[in-house]
């Protein structure tokens, strides 16, 4: 096997025996970006990749490079949420989890990943840089919105990377992808240099190649930060620990709501085969509801649309990124916007302002606060009795590239199974559990009581460590 | 009066913290533009606010000295408006829980007291401040994110005199909390008002108008003043009002129509997922509430209850804390009984003095010590209280005892018979009219002659001994 090919922890093992270097680390890495990315499009401005000439190995990450999402704020390094409206925006300071990779002596890969802008889609065809292709099948999408995180990290074109979630973004492409991915629990990953999108919802977390770089990385990035006053001070678990392949005895809730109408049939028997495996590892398994589960869907694109009308105001060219040139402020306001903005950015802002309009404001959006409550104690009740609850990740595996462009509210749909969680604020993990016969992956979800990401660990490490799908490997 | 005048003044109000609201950039006036920001105040991508607790605390002492109900629940809300000088384009301010609401401040209108209500206080961050030049408008974001609050009060003011003894009244208060600079001149205090005026009786208010632009207090008095008349002129013509905002013009004494309000703006408030609810309990609300100083009516009360003085005295010395700390102080070391003799002091030539160098009371370099030895001086009859003046001028900026300044001046009263009875001669012989009144019994002829030994004895004479000199001498 090539360096790039190889996990993170497995590299730091190597790297530590000194059986390899850095240097060849990079080097497997490039070569494969070289071979590959004019197919997949993980990555952009990739001329911008320059020759790697040396990093400081030292810290516990031995300058092991990382991949990160457009989105989250690397010094001097273009930033822009793959939106023509952050053309050129090169922050002044890191975000939080950059800071901690930093110090634990990781290397920051120099260009970013795709994305859909702003992180609005499922499918990653909502960037400014052009689409990303599944590197299981070229034809299909990778997911969205952390679509270059996940693709880079399946098709051995990162060793490990960052996405951000707000409704599934990092779930729904790791799943689409065949690779892991973790939403943490709100609060326990600083946002800190995250360009929002929902604030109240959006959280960073790892997309890798294995359950146990998950965990790893997820120590170096959790952690309260006084910057981020919605970061919980709650400590920062080694999460390797949870590692240790047994569940005998661990109670798993299936809810009924998540295994109806609109789902796949063949994800849904790939799915059911996964919880059969847990059952075989001394898992229990029962069925539980959470009863309001129907109205996620319209109360996550209140909310989030409703933060993120808000979010992107700033977004005027009056400081930084694109302005249109015009004799006049609200007409430079006005065509910074119309020309920096992608379509379906403007859509959610347009929902979003609406939704938080005057006369409008109980009937949308302070409902939508009140349903949001409901969401969170059915999951509150649910884990009364359960350890952690477990359905698909999403209703299909990757769809086609075009296919759901044209209707926004299928592609909504395409969230139906991740969004209650970011609602919710528990945190939730995806990995790979199967493919369909035309060979795309499909995902598993377990999700878990917040702040509990070791129950996490736990049950997805023990359900790979005795599955191989996380083994094999797109051809490209 | 046929109309009353209703007026409601809402006031902002920069705090005096060290850092702003939801960064730690400085607060510093006068630095060079842009020098005093962040990615935060300056709304960079991905940057985030985290609140001042000081600011919050200033904001807690400062509602609970007028009488505010602290919310025991309190949030931050973003008031969305796009303009060039908020970074974001949404103003993180609070809408529907505001910090505290229900306060009063009372005025006194010709001698009688007046509470008005003060509806709610509640904080937010300032905007920064566009330039315009011929060509081009420039922003500086030293004040972005400066917090600011906002003090709302009912329309309890029925005319621009009482609008003003409230703004004072305000100040005053404030000045005691040490929690802003209270500028309006800088900015650190600033003032709109609304104002509508109805049939005495009428139950419904009248149309009002909002006024802006006014940087003074008697700006804001000028300003009300004016539309009291143009408003009254519009009414007694029967022409039809249009709520409004209308600027002061302070070079024409006018206001100006600036847009009329065709309705609320909707500025969608929503409650920013960026900041958590907090919670002020009550250990936090005691705690502050123990720290509040002693403010300007509990101290003229104590001022006439300890020190004997009257109320007008009183409220003359408390007007700032400081003044009423450095009076205080003064009669705290007067070894008299009658703490009135200094505060006569205080009020009269100390005061003149204060005002002729264009400073405040306490801002006079003058070792209490010698003020009072000086006072000494003239209780003991040994230097006129005229010259005792003249030594007062000198003692301030001053290092030199009242001893050596009386000495050099060569001040010293002359209560020495013999020295004064050659002066009297003089004088009686000079003014042989002055004499003949005397003794037809015009008194004011004695006064007059006292007056004419002073002059010629350089205020040095003492005029008590004087007096029965010319007296005995003429009788």
């Amino acid at each position: 096997m090539d360096l790039n090919q190889l996990t993170a922890h497995e590299l730091l093992a190597k790297l530590n025996s000194q059986e390899t270097s850095l240097k060849a680390v990079m080097d497997s890495l490039y070569a494969r970006i070289h071979k590959v990315e004019p197919k997949v499009n993980a990555y952009i401005r990739r001329q911008e990749l320059k020759d790697f000439t040396g990093n400081s190995t030292s810290g516990f990450l031995k300058g092991l490079p990382i991949t990160i999402k457009d989105n989250i704020c690397t010094e001097g390094i273009s930033t822009e949420c793959c939106s023509k409206i952050l053309q050129g925006f090169r922050p002044p300071y890191d975000a939080t989890v950059i800071k901690k990779l930093k110090e634990s002596g990781a290397t920051i890969f120099p260009i970013k990943a795709n994305m859909d802008e702003f992180a609005f889609g499922s499918s990653t065809e909502n960037s400014y840089f052009g689409v990303t292709h599944n590197p299981w099948n070229l034809d299909c999408v990778p997911g969205g919105s952390s679509g270059g995180s996940a693709a880079a990290v399946a098709n051995d074109e990162a060793i490990w990377a960052l996405g951000s979630d707000t409704g599934g973004s990092i779930r729904q492409p790791a799943s689409f992808c065949g690779v892991v991915g973790l939403k943490p629990t709100y609060g326990r990953v600083s946002r800190f240099g995250l360009i929002a999108f929902a604030s109240s919802l959006d959280q960073i977390g790892p997309i890798t190649k294995d359950v146990q770089d998950a965990a790893i990385l997820m120590g170096i990035i959790c952690g309260h930060d006084s910057k981020d006053s919605t970061s919980v001070n709650q400590g920062t678990p080694n999460y390797t620990k949870s590692l240790h392949g047994d569940i005998k005895g661990l109670k798993i809730g299936i809810p009924k709501e998540y295994f109806v109408e609109g789902m796949d049939a063949e994800v849904k028997v790939i799915i059911e085969e996964a919880i059969e495996k847990l059952k075989t590892l001394g898992a229990t398994t029962k069925q539980v509801s959470l009863p309001h589960t129907d109205y996620a869907v319209a109360v996550y694109y209140i909310i989030a649309t409703a933060e993120a009308s808000s979010n992107l105001a700033r977004f005027d060219g009056v400081q930084y990124g694109y302005r249109a040139q015009s004799d006049n402020l609200i007409q430079m306001y006005k065509s910074t916007r119309a020309e920096g903005f992608g379509q379906e950015a403007k859509r959610r802002i347009i929902l979003g302002t609406f939704a938080l309009s005057h006369g409008y404001y109980d009937a949308y959006y302070l409902r939508a606060l009140k349903v949001r409550t409901l969401i969170k104690q059915d999951f509150d009740k649910v884990f009364q009795d359960f350890d952690c609850i477990v359905t698909p990740t999403s209703p299909t595996s990757a769809f086609k590239i075009g296919e759901r462009v044209q209707d926004p509210l299928k592609m909504y749909l395409s969230d139906i199974y991740t969004i209650s969680v970011n609602l919710a604020g528990i945190p939730a993990i995806s990995v790979p559990c199967g493919f369909t016969k035309k060979g795309l992956p499909v995902g598993l979800q377990i999700m878990a009581k917040p702040f509990d990401e070791e129950m996490l660990f736990r049950v997805a490490h023990a359900f790979e460590q005795n599955t191989d799908w996380h083994k094999i490997k797109p051809k490209i | 009066m046929k109309y009353q005048t209703v007026i409601g003044l809402e006031v902002h109000l920069q705090l005096n913290t060290k850092t702003k609201a939801f960064c730690g950039c400085s607060t510093d006036f006068g630095k060079a533009p842009n020098s005093n920001v962040c990615p935060v105040c300056l709304g960079f991508p991905g940057s985030l606010p985290v609140y001042n607790r000081e600011a919050l605390n200033s904001a807690i002492k400062l509602a609970l000295a007028f009488g505010c109900q602290i919310q025991e629940h309190t949030k931050f809300d973003r008031k969305n408006y796009f303009y060039p000088d908020l970074p974001k384009n949404y103003q993180i301010s609070q809408y529907d829980l505001p910090l505290s609401r229900n306060g009063y401040l009372d005025i006194h209108v010709q001698d009688q007291p007046k509470r008005i209500g003060i509806t709610r206080v509640h904080l937010e961050e300032d905007a920064g401040k566009l330039i315009h030049e011929a060509n081009e408008s420039l922003v500086d974001f030293n004040r972005t994110g400066i917090p600011l609050l906002e003090i709302v009060s009912e329309p309890d003011l029925n005319s621009p005199q009482e609008a003003f003894d409230y703004l004072t009244s305000l100040k005053n208060i404030i000045g005691y909390l040490d929690v802003s600079d209270c500028d309006m001149e800088k900015g650190s205090l600033r003032c709109d008002a609304n104002i509508s005026l109805r049939l005495q009786g009428a139950k419904e208010l009248g149309v009002k108008a909002e006024l802006k632009n006014m940087n003074s207090f008697k700006g804001v008095k000028d300003a009300l003043t004016f539309e009291v008349e143009r408003q009254t002129q519009l009414l007694e013509t029967g022409e039809q009002m249009v709520q409004e905002t209308r600027l002061w013009d302070v070079e024409k004494g006018v206001t100006v129509a600036m847009r009329t309000k065709e309705g609320a703006k909707d500025y969608r408030y929503f409650p920013d997922p960026d900041l958590t609810v907090f919670i002020i309990d009550q250990s936090l609300i005691s705690r502050i509430k123990k720290e509040l100083p002693e403010l300007p009516q509990e101290k003229v009360a104590r001022f006439v209850k300890e020190y004997g003085l009257s109320e007008y005295d009183a409220k003359i010395l408390t007007c700032t804390k400081k003044n009423a700390e450095f009076a205080e102080k003064c009669i705290q070391v007067y070894p008299g009984k009658d703490k009135k003799e200094i505060v006569n002091w205080l009020i009269g030539p100390l005061l003149s003095e204060a005002n002729l160098r264009k400073i405040e009371l306490y801002e006079l370099k003058i070792n209490i010590k010698e003020l009072i030895n000086l006072l000494g001086f003239v209780q003991r009859q040994e230097i006129s209280y005229l010259s005792a003046k003249i030594v007062l001028n000198q003692l301030i900026d001053s290092q030199k005892s009242t001893h050596d300044l009386i000495r050099e001046g060569n001040l010293q009263q002359i209560s020495n018979t013999d020295a004064l009875t050659q002066i009297i001669e003089t004088v009686i012989q000079e003014n042989a009219k002055s004499v003949s009144d005397f003794k037809a019994g015009k008194t004011n002829a004695l006064m007059y002659l006292v007056g004419q030994v002073m002059k010629k004895s350089s205020g040095k004479a003492n005029p008590k001994v004087v007096g029965e000199l010319i007296k005995g001498r003429l009788s």
